[in-house]
């Protein structure tokens, strides 16, 4: 959503108008929901007008465009199974495909893959599509798919996604195009998870990362890690439509204040996540757009269940009635941010249940609470550190809400650097951030189950884990529906997790660049804009 | 070229070997001792203890640390610095592109600055006390504290974002004329000559006003050489010492010390790999870029010093 649709609508209204958008509403819908908002019919049109510009320009081919994100450093890899950030994503999806692509409700659509056949969410037969080249002319084949998954699973390869490729029993090959995967256990979710930036589809036998050989809409002709990367248009591409530009230079400006200048002062044309302390300067200038994409990314406080204070679920309830949620969004993030539940599924996954109560903020339910649980006037250690982002500022507004009922919070605030491995999932009351996740199923299993790698609360409910077990091996959507929203409820009202907001990443562009949308994978489409922005003389 | 001066020199080269041994042992330790190793860092919130021993078997780094630093030394005197454990690409690739583009930085930075500095330095102490050398001084102190970073953004704001006459981010790669040169390091250049000369102009006159008080010099001027003479002929050839000592600092700063332009201006220079470097706990890069920082350090120092030998004529004549 493009926050110059009309200066009138507020980030909360465009917010709104954007996830609308995402599930699916039509066009009337939308303008009932704004008119039930109190907006003219006139008003609530050139919104959905602006929203649906993207879709109706005609492509135009050619031109070079800079892009430039926020993080890049001698880290930055051309292997999909290491990639971690935002640079590597970028430049994954344009050298490589996947097997499916996920689509703005986060359901796959078929890429290299043709087509996802099972019958018991255990084994599943791939077919492959046929005539897809990679950029050195070798055809693409199952030995390629079999060795891009496998290699997941070998620890020496440091991949990511380790930990969901282990679910992945064996890789079969029937022919040149159709592999069969069997898994462990069911998982419905096999081709989304097979959509997600590390399993992307590389050549049989590749060790070397030093280039991209890869079936993408861009050939790679210039990588250096820290400092950028050119991508070149493949002429050979099997989509036969797209990509439209020539070339694509892609590197990070890690200073926000640098990006913003350099997009101002026309040296690039499109920037990843700014301020929202920046949208101001951006939105004063013409010729600049802003784009803003709320994915599910969170920073959460996070209360061992395990050991005191969390143990009682008095304070941990308590804590969760504290989070002043609107005051967080508007005075942390100006804005940029959705109200979230204290569970962690976006409004945009299809599997978001939208009639669980708001919990509000609420000091007098709070004090009751901790009178019950005889904490008041007690002093409690909370962690927080810039490694979580904004987690500081949360911890000042929680810590004046609760000093109110009678609660001291001692804001301990540790330096980024090593943060995840020292404080993060260790410390009794601390704030963690959760990166977007593509399937409510990850989501859980990475980060609520028992026996959770991440399991941050270190929280065990055994009734939980068995819905999601459940909920896991479903094919029928309506059915685990229900289920999913069993576990948002219980991770509501049980876990000790508290999210205030889901927070809005905000790119911003200049407006001869054509083409982009906001996706729920992340920002800058997607982190896949390069396939599908086209340049406007 | 006497004995004595050839035994100085030699000693100071020595010195300077014992000194980056050294340094490459502090510099590995406080490696060490840094929480968290490169396996867990590459793998971030992923790093399950499974993976994270995998990747260290695979990175070598379950050896013991001692073992680490020798097999790294061995190589390096063999001249194979090594590659980098995060993305198994030669140290020596990494820093070679990166390394000239710093010291093409340094070197725009230093033949700017370096004769500026010194010819103000020199002028203000011929014309001392006198209103030239009180703007100069002044201007000195207000440019010497305002910090670069703030010099940097306001270049860009103005020269970038109001005028569009620069552009805001700096890319040695592309640089193919000598206009474009000019265009992408005049503001960087900039900016690092405001931190480095003001120190030079400052050090510069203190020592030429400080020889010019000299017995010697107040007997040249009573034999009646002019100002310029004895500014020139007599006092300027013993502040020579000082003032290489001080031209050398400054410039010592130029390769290590300048991430913070190298960050606002996008510049891709060997300041940012080292910081990288620790960020990741990458061992092997991170000594080589600290041995070319102390040898660079050390190669300025030392030419300073060497200066001051050949100019002292005492030393020249014993």
């Amino acid at each position: 959503m493009k926050s110059d649709y009309n200066p009138m609508l507020s980030p909360n209204d465009a917010s709104m108008v954007e996830n609308a958008i995402r599930r699916g509403a039509t066009r009337r819908e939308l303008l009932g929901m704004l008119m039930a908002g109190g907006m003219t019919a006139a008003f609530g049109g050139s919104v959905i007008a602006g929203a649906t510009r993207a879709y109706a320009d005609t492509p135009k081919k050619g031109g070079r465009i800079r892009a430039a994100g926020y993080s890049s450093g001698t880290t930055d890899t051309l292997d999909p199974a290491k990639s971690s950030l935002s640079t590597d994503y970028v430049r994954c999806t344009s050298f490589y495909n996947g097997l499916t692509r996920l689509d703005e409700t986060l359901a796959p659509q078929m890429e290299l893959a043709e087509s996802f056949d099972t019958d018991d969410a255990v084994t599943w037969t791939v077919k492959l599509r046929k005539g897809v080249t990679f950029h050195d002319g070798k055809t693409l084949t199952a030995d390629d798919v079999i060795y891009s998954l496998n290699r997941h699973k070998d620890p020496a390869v440091g991949s990511k996604a380790k930990a969901l490729a282990d679910q992945i029993a064996e890789v079969k090959k029937v022919s040149d195009n159709e592999i069969t995967i069997v898994l462990s256990g069911p998982n419905a979710d096999l081709p989304v998870i097979l959509g997600t930036f590390h399993f992307l589809i590389i050549k049989d036998g590749t060790t070397d990362f030093t280039t991209a050989v890869g079936t993408g809409a861009f050939t790679c002709k210039e990588f250096e890690p820290g400092v950028r990367s050119i991508a070149a248009r493949n002429e050979n591409y099997w989509k036969g439509e797209g990509p439209y530009l020539d070339e694509v230079e892609f590197f990070a400006i890690a200073d926000e204040n640098a990006r913003v200048n350099a997009l101002l002062s026309g040296d690039v044309d499109l920037i990843g996540s700014i301020n929202p302390r920046s949208t101001q300067l951006v939105e004063g200038v013409g010729g600049f757009e802003l784009m803003t994409t709320t994915a599910g990314n969170y920073t959460n406080l996070v209360m061992r269940v395990d050991m005191e204070p969390g143990k009682n679920p008095d304070f941990m309830m308590a804590m969760k009635y504290l989070f002043d949620r609107e005051q967080i969004k508007s005075a942390v993030f100006r804005g940029y941010a959705e109200v979230a539940n204290d569970q962690p599924i976006p409004p945009s996954n299809r599997f978001y249940a939208s009639d669980i109560p708001q919990r509000p903020y609420d000091p007098d339910k709070a004090k009751f609470l901790l009178e019950k649980a005889g904490m008041i006037g007690a002093n409690i250690p909370v962690i927080a550190s810039p490694a979580a982002a904004q987690s500081v500022e949360m911890a000042v507004m929680l810590q004046q809400a609760a000093q109110q009922v009678g609660l001291n919070l001692d804001i301990q605030k540790v330096p980024a650097d090593g943060y995840w491995s020292n404080y993060w999932l260790k410390a009794p009351v601390h704030f963690g951030n959760i990166n977007p996740r593509p399937t409510a199923d990850v989501l859980f299993s990475l980060l609520y189950k028992s026996d959770a790698a991440w399991n941050e609360a270190h929280w065990n409910n055994p009734r939980f884990d068995k819905i999601l077990l459940e909920a896991r091996g479903l094919t029928d959507d309506a059915k685990r529906k229900e289920l999913y929203r069993e576990l948002q409820l219980i991770a509501h009202e049980e876990s000790g997790i508290g999210i205030p907001v889901f927070i809005s990443n905000i790119d911003a562009l200049s407006s001869r660049l054509k083409g982009l949308r906001p996706m729920p994978t992340g920002g800058m489409m997607g982190f896949s804009f390069s396939e599908y922005v086209w340049l406007d003389a | 070229m006497n004995n004595t001066m050839s035994r100085l020199i030699a000693a100071r080269l020595g010195v300077m070997l014992l000194t980056l041994l050294i340094v490459s042992l502090a510099v590995f330790v406080a490696t060490e001792m840094l929480p968290g190793d490169v396996a867990e860092i590459v793998l971030g919130q992923s790093a399950t203890p499974e993976a994270v021993a995998g990747l260290r078997e695979a990175m070598n780094l379950d050896r013991p640390a001692p073992v680490r630093y020798l097999l790294w030394l061995g190589g390096l005197l063999t001249g194979d610095p090594g590659v980098s454990l995060v993305n198994n690409i030669p140290v020596a690739t990494l820093i070679g592109g990166r390394l000239g583009n710093s010291l093409l930085l340094a070197g725009v930075t230093a033949a700017f600055s370096v004769p500026i500095a010194l010819t103000l330095g020199i002028t203000a102490a011929m014309w001392r006390g006198r209103l030239y050398d009180r703007i100069v001084s002044f201007v000195t102190i207000c440019v010497v504290s305002v910090p670069e970073f703030m010099v940097a953004t306001l270049a860009v704001m103005i020269f970038a974002v109001q005028l569009r006459w620069l552009p805001a981010l700096s890319f040695a790669n592309d640089v193919q004329s000598l206009g474009e040169l000019l265009r992408v390091f005049a503001m960087p250049v900039i900016s690092l000559s405001f931190v480095i000369s003001a120190q030079m102009i400052r050090m510069t006159r203190a020592a030429v006003i400080d020889t010019l008080q000299s017995p010697y010099v107040e007997m040249a001027v009573l034999k009646g050489a002019g100002q310029t003479r004895a500014v020139l002929a007599h006092a300027l050839p013993n502040a020579i010492g000082p003032i290489a000592n001080a031209v050398a600092l400054s410039l010592s700063y130029l390769l290590g010390g300048v991430i913070i332009v190298e960050t606002i201006f996008n510049y891709p220079g060997i300041a940012k790999l080292m910081v990288d470097g620790v960020a990741t706990r990458d061992m092997p890069l991170i000594q080589t870029c600290a041995m070319i920082f102390c040898f660079s350090y050390l190669v300025l120092v030392t030419t300073a010093d060497i200066c001051a030998i050949v100019s002292n004529p005492r030393l020249r004549h014993k």
